[in-house]
């Protein structure tokens, strides 16, 4: 599951995944349904459909006795416990490590049963780790969860760069609450990083739109829609969870 | 806070293109900087901004989401944007986060120049 970083002439070269063509699924965790993620390509802000945005979530943490470095590490280590219960995250056996998989199962505004993605570990550092979307995935771009030092006290940030993949997806975030939900998710992780670091979880939230336009030209990234490939591959899974029970 | 360690100065190579030198580290706290140069650099009828990589010492995820943004704009503008001085290494993550598909990437200034449209 995962793509060794290579090259020493920088400093950050060990933080960055090498490239990769095509994602490789190694291994499951126990629980995850792994769909929609193996065979596919990483998609940046670029490579997306709908509206480009930029949504910074913060969380101060006056008083609290910690450096960036533990609060990143904390993340990285207790990712899938702060993530709300509809939205499972299943790292590798390696954790948040460039170039590893996290596997994702979550349910969405308006869409029966779960939809099975993932993402790719971009980048980690002790300050800051990005996730990276593939094909197929509601959105197209990246999350980087970061924290630094601002006179004096800790600050946690998760900041996405990121569009619907596809305009299934951007009618979704759009209008049946799929963007309200997105901000939910990720309030809900910096209010649990409070809770375990105790400070009050009162999270900044700042939503800047990039780019309006809609990229028609990616339309076609629909073709991979996990949710509707999600959908169609339940009674396969369901039949195949009947036939494991009955043998 | 952690400071910029960053230091961009801006040049023309005749009267369509804008040079950006850039020394130092693209993180999420360069943005200043680098908006700042991309005013001066897009000032006067410039349709292609070059970036000029060969100083480029460290670069992080926040520092790539920056350019992303500054290629939208350029976009916007109707501006073309392209790179030349990346490293192996920094060729690389442009591949892997898929920004060379939007940026043209040169060997060197002059082969840059030689085929960037001069007006």
């Amino acid at each position: 599951m995962t793509s060794e970083p290579t090259g020493a002439e920088s400093r950050d070269a060990a933080h960055w995944a090498h490239p990769v063509s095509r994602l490789k699924v190694s291994d499951v965790p126990t629980g995850a349904v792994s769909l929609n993620v193996e065979g596919r390509q990483v998609v940046g802000p670029l490579q997306g459909f709908g509206q480009l945005w930029q949504k910074t979530y913060r969380l101060r943490m006056p008083g609290a006795q910690v450096e960036p470095a533990q609060v990143v590490d904390h993340m990285k280590q207790k990712l899938p416990e702060l993530m709300p219960p509809g939205s499972r995250f299943y790292p590798s056996v390696s954790g948040v490590q460039p170039g590893e998989l996290v596997l994702i199962n979550a349910t969405l505004p308006g869409v029966p049963g779960i939809i099975a993605t993932g993402v790719m570990v971009l980048y980690s550092d002790e300050e800051s780790f990005t996730l990276m979307c593939p094909e197929g995935h509601p959105e197209a771009g990246w999350n980087t969860f970061s924290a630094y030092e601002e006179q004096g006290v800790t600050v946690a940030q998760i900041q996405s760069l990121a569009r619907a993949n596809d305009p299934v997806f951007e009618f979704g975030f759009r209008f049946m609450g799929g963007s309200a939900q997105q901000e939910r998710i990720w309030r809900h992780v910096l209010s649990g990083l409070a809770q375990a670091f105790g400070v009050p979880a009162e999270v900044e939230f700042l939503k800047t739109l990039v780019d309006r336009k809609l990229q028609w030209s990616q339309a076609k990234n629909v073709w991979y829609n996990a949710a509707i490939r999600s959908a169609l591959y339940a009674p396969v899974r369901l039949i195949r969870r009947l036939v494991g029970r009955r043998s | 806070m952690s400071q910029a360690k960053i230091s961009i100065s801006v040049r023309r190579a005749g009267t369509a293109v804008s040079i950006v030198d850039i020394q130092g580290e693209i993180t999420s706290f360069a943005e200043t900087a680098l908006t700042e140069a991309y005013n001066q650099a897009s000032r006067g009828g410039v349709n292609t901004i070059l970036l000029n990589f060969e100083g480029l010492e460290y670069m992080n995820s926040g520092g790539i989401g920056l350019l992303v943004t500054m290629l939208i704009r350029a976009n916007r503008q109707n501006q073309q944007l392209a790179a030349y001085g990346l490293t192996e290494h920094y060729q690389q993550i442009f591949e892997l986060t898929r920004l060379n598909e939007a940026i043209v990437i040169f060997g060197s200034e002059s082969e840059a120049l030689a085929a960037l449209p001069q007006a």
